[in-house]
């Protein structure tokens, strides 16, 4: 094995090498990417509408001449070649610079934004600065540090977006869903909630749904809602609706996909930045085993959260308003274990041992935390103030989790580290998708020769080839429906597809091409 | 406990162990040279290219094999005592079976060219293979490839990564006619062209020269003309791997010869994959079948017979597939490559020449034999199906929707190909 690699990385050199023109427009994107350093060391630029526009133009310019010279008048096909030979794409020493350097950015600009130029009192300076006129122009205030990582976001999804779609421009799911990202990065996450400031409404990003928005039920934003008039009592409806409607209905229909590679943002990111660093993630079923463990763990803590703190809002005269701190905890505990009761009588067979045990187990904590705590009377329903966990959770999940280690992290772990072990949305969908939804991908017949390439580049670490191999087909709560696996099969084995839910998860390890009887006697004995 | 030895760690031999396995309890020993643990050797070439790592080519992580109480052991078997059921390997060590199972693979062809041996001149069919290509190409400009088949344009692809020219000898008018119909071997020739490689149809080699270290220095073909390169690909098919087993008991032609419960003619020794020949094929099927999907067949069929359900190989319809650089091939059914009197072709192939498909169907009766599609990707069950009910052409073409297995929102051609259909009927 060493062997094979050891020579590897000596003569990689030709796959790996960047062309002159490839050169030339990493030194002008690169040039854009300076602009921003000397902000940041606080250059204070004359015409500062000049040097933002020159400076995102350059980043865009450069990147799509890069991408223009990469795949243009090649022909169309998968473009995988020398990815474990590059120094970025195959975890070697550019991929470490990039992951310090990414890494701490998001601690600077979580914990730190002073030093990008945010000043309690007076005007912006630095980087925040910069983004001044642009965040004028949009929302009519001076920028803030959520501004600038917005806009660079934003940004990034869109011309790293163009890279992916002339990759993959021979497949028009590949294209027609990255044009979707784009749109909803650009109008959803970005625009709207400026302009809906600039309409002097809430801050309000309608695709960013509870739980993964895990301050859309908090007492400030209620407040903001509901002091905003009709426009913010329907935010407010809408925020419930998708989460408890919308949600589930788009996802018996298509699979978690719709939200997480169509929709989401974080999935926009790590569809299309990330997209060089997929193959990344880790396949093990001891990866899979912690992926299960922490993200529920982490869809526990947000539901936990979430109760405590409205429950904290809520009053408790009945007089006052008909949902009281009352009504709200038994609801939300009749609610939860209704729910529980639902997958447990009609789904029980389809779950694995341990999703059982671990379902049973959360359950069974979140009802005696808050009964025990119900009944202490102490007034205090949690062990700890619901905004003391509010401020945990933002802290470790939202700020910790999803920016520092699932982006920071892209080039070492993968695109795809907060979708997959922390995202609570996600694994929401993912319960849903395992159990009602007709989403499946579809393995042909016995076509598969277990090469290996669809385990590789699937970003969530789901080792596709294990469920091919045995002409099985693959219904995994973590699959995001990327389409990658499909697109890169050598021999035509993979399709995403909508079906009926009878016959969807076949166990039976049965290869088409065989011999019937044996079919037969094999299928017996594994019953 | 019965004690099951198979010689080969393949998909043929790794297959019947897992099968084994999932039956009985019996003692299981899998024993090759080649690696520590199966890999996909259907993969090697995306290693080369980069699109993967050792690693990835692995289907079941290591901890498996223990797990499944599998014995791997690494060791090259000199010679088998069949007498006395014992192996004998080449470190003087020895092992005991009660039931043994060869699955030695293939070995690529050597015609007797002069210089065949040289440095510099080689296949790709094992890992060594692989690590011998790496040091092989380190300072490679251009290579010669010598066989059209599947290896052959695999091998092209992979040093094309490298930005090493590659030329390309082929004995057919077209690439693979040998296989495919002239059309489709035409345009899947006009493919490998366009990619930048230099095919040289109706083309042999004639003898490959060395330099003074012993190293490659080019070779010449059969018209007299000298190319000058670093490497020789040899990728004019494979044979058995079964030199170490003549001058033994065991009854061989060009493979080990087994019966149709893929025994051999020694009792408790049996064959699958590669290396074995079937005395009595099935009428579709050919008596040795060097791909992935028959190996893997054999050895989920022979792990039955050997716990205790005896079942003939009897394999369904024939059905294989392949890429060429960009263009993915699947088949069905039986397409010839020169159809006799009693089979017609339907050709159907899209402008931009990546997209085609052929339809062989019986002269008299109409009946559907088998299709080959490419670059449009099809279901599996659904031509095994209509295989077995002998449905005709007619049908196939009217319900091609069907039998789509392209990813949604590509475009569809079934209604262009239904029309190419009707016109050429009229015409005929």
């Amino acid at each position: 094995m060493s062997k094979i690699e050891h020579n590897m990385s000596l003569t990689a050199e030709a796959p790996a090498k960047l062309s002159t023109t490839q050169r030339l427009a990493s030194g002008i994107g690169l040039v854009g990417l300076f602009i921003l350093v000397l902000a940041v060391a606080n250059v204070n630029f004359p015409n500062k509408t000049l040097f933002l526009s020159l400076s995102l133009g350059l980043i865009a310019v450069g990147t799509i001449i890069f991408a223009n010279d990469l795949y243009l008048g090649k022909h169309e096909g998968i473009k995988n070649d020398g990815v474990w030979f590059k120094s970025l794409s195959g975890r070697g020493f550019w991929a470490w610079i990039l992951g310090i350097t990414l890494t701490l950015f998001y601690v600077v600009l979580y914990w730190y934004p002073q030093y990008l130029g945010l000043n309690a009192d007076g005007e912006n300076t630095g980087i925040i600065s910069l983004f001044d006129p642009l965040s004028q122009f949009i929302s009519g205030n001076p920028a803030s540090q959520w501004f600038v990582y917005g806009t660079l976001y934003t940004l990034a999804i869109l011309i790293f977006g163009y890279k992916f779609i002339l990759k993959y421009r021979n497949n028009r799911y590949e294209v027609i869903r990255t044009f979707s990202v784009m749109f909803f990065q650009l109008g959803f996450a970005f625009l709207i909630p400026e302009i809906l400031i600039r309409l002097n409404q809430p801050y309000y990003n309608p695709a960013n749904i509870w739980p993964l928005n895990y301050d859309l039920f908090t007492d400030y934003k209620i407040n903001e809602f509901l002091s905003a008039g009709n426009v913010g009592v329907i935010m407010l409806a809408f925020g419930l609706i998708s989460i408890f409607v919308i949600t589930p209905i788009l996802t018996y229909k298509y699979g978690k996909r719709w939200y997480c590679s169509w929709v989401c943002g974080c999935g926009g990111l790590a569809e299309t930045a990330g997209d060089p660093f997929r193959q990344l993630s880790n396949k093990s079923q001891y990866a899979w085993k912690i992926e299960r463990w922490v993200i529920h763990s982490v869809l526990v803590f947000v539901t936990v959260m979430t109760i405590a703190v409205l429950y904290s809002f809520l009053g408790d005269s009945a007089n006052d308003f008909w949902l009281t701190k009352d009504v709200f905890l038994w609801g939300a505990a009749g609610f939860l274990t209704l729910l529980f009761a639902v997958i447990m009588i009609f789904k029980r067979k389809e779950l694995a041992k341990d999703a059982k045990y671990g379902a049973i187990g959360y359950l069974v904590v979140i009802l005696s935390i808050i009964s025990i705590n119900y009944f202490s009377g102490n007034g205090n329903i949690f062990f700890f103030g619901g905004y003391q966990l509010r401020e945990w959770y933002g802290f470790l999940i939202g700020a910790a989790f999803s920016g520092v280690i699932g982006v920071g992290f892209y080039p070492i772990f993968g695109s795809r580290v907060w979708c997959r072990y922390g995202c609570p949305m996600a694994a929401i969908l993912g319960m849903q998708q395992r159990l009602f939804s007709r989403f499946r991908i579809t393995t042909n017949g016995g076509q598969c020769i277990s090469c290996g390439n669809c385990s590789t580049y699937c970003e969530m670490g789901i080792d596709v080839r294990a469920y091919a191999q045995k002409g099985e087909n693959i219904v995994r709560s973590s699959c995001v429906g990327c389409g990658i696996c499909s697109a890169v099969c050598p021999r035509g084995v993979l399709k995403l597809e909508n079906d009926d839910m009878d016959g969807r998860i076949n166990s039976e390890e049965v290869l088409l091409g065989n011999d019937v009887d044996l079919m037969d006697l094999v299928n017996q004995k594994s019953k | 406990m019965e004690h099951i030895v198979i010689i080969g760690n393949g998909i043929a031999g790794i297959t019947c162990a897992r099968h084994i396995r999932k039956n009985s309890d019996a003692k299981i020993a899998v024993i090759s040279a080649e690696s520590d643990y199966f890999f996909s050797r259907t993969a090697l070439m995306y290693v080369y290219m980069g699109h993967m790592k050792w690693n990835h080519l692995k289907p079941y992580e290591d901890w498996f094999w223990e797990k499944n109480r599998i014995e791997l052991k690494k060791a090259w078997v000199d010679t088998i005592d069949f007498e006395e059921k014992t192996l004998h390997f080449s470190t003087e060590e020895t092992m005991n079976y009660d039931k043994l199972v060869l699955a030695t693979g293939s070995v690529y062809n050597k015609f007797g060219w002069e210089g065949q041996d040289l440095k510099g001149v080689q296949g790709l069919v094992s890992k060594q293979d692989l690590e011998l290509l790496e040091e092989n190409t380190k300072n490679c400009k251009r290579a010669v490839i010598i066989g059209g088949g599947l290896i052959g344009v695999e091998l092209a692809e992979m040093l094309k990564t490298r930005n090493i020219e590659v030329t390309f000898l082929i004995r057919e008018e077209a690439f693979w006619h040998n296989v495919l119909p002239i059309q489709d071997a035409q345009m899947i020739s006009k493919h490998i062209k366009s990619h930048g490689v230099d095919l040289r149809e109706k083309t042999e080699l004639d003898k490959i020269i060395g330099d003074e270290s012993g190293r490659v220095k080019s070779i010449i073909t059969n018209s007299g003309e000298e190319i000058e390169c670093q490497l020789v690909g040899l990728c004019t098919g494979v044979r058995p791997n079964i030199d170490f087993l003549k001058n033994s008991a065991l009854e061989t032609d060009k493979g080990i010869l087994v019966d149709e419960f893929l025994q051999t003619n020694i009792k408790d020794v049996y064959a699958i994959g590669d290396c074995a020949q079937l005395k009595l094929p099935l009428s579709h099927r050919k008596p040795i079948e060097a791909v992935w999907y028959a190996g893997r067949m054999m050895g989920e069929t022979l792990a039955q017979t050997l716990t205790g359900n005896a079942i003939k190989y009897k394999p369904g319809n024939w059905f294989n597939s392949a890429k060429f650089f960009d263009i993915e091939y699947q088949t069905y059914g039986n397409v010839s490559a020169k159809p006799g009197d009693n089979e017609m072709h339907f050709h159907w192939q899209h402008k931009d020449n990546t997209k085609a498909i052929t339809i062989a169907f019986d002269a008299n009766s109409n009946k559907f034999l088998g299709i080959n599609t490419f670059g449009i990707r099809m279901r599996h069950s659904v031509f095994d199906q209509w295989l077995n009910e002998n449905r005709k052409i007619d049908h196939v073409l009217a319900n091609l929707k069907q039998a789509n297995f392209d990813p949604e929102f590509y475009t569809r051609y079934e209604k262009e190909i239904f029309k190419s259909f009707k016109e050429n009927l009229q015409k005929a």
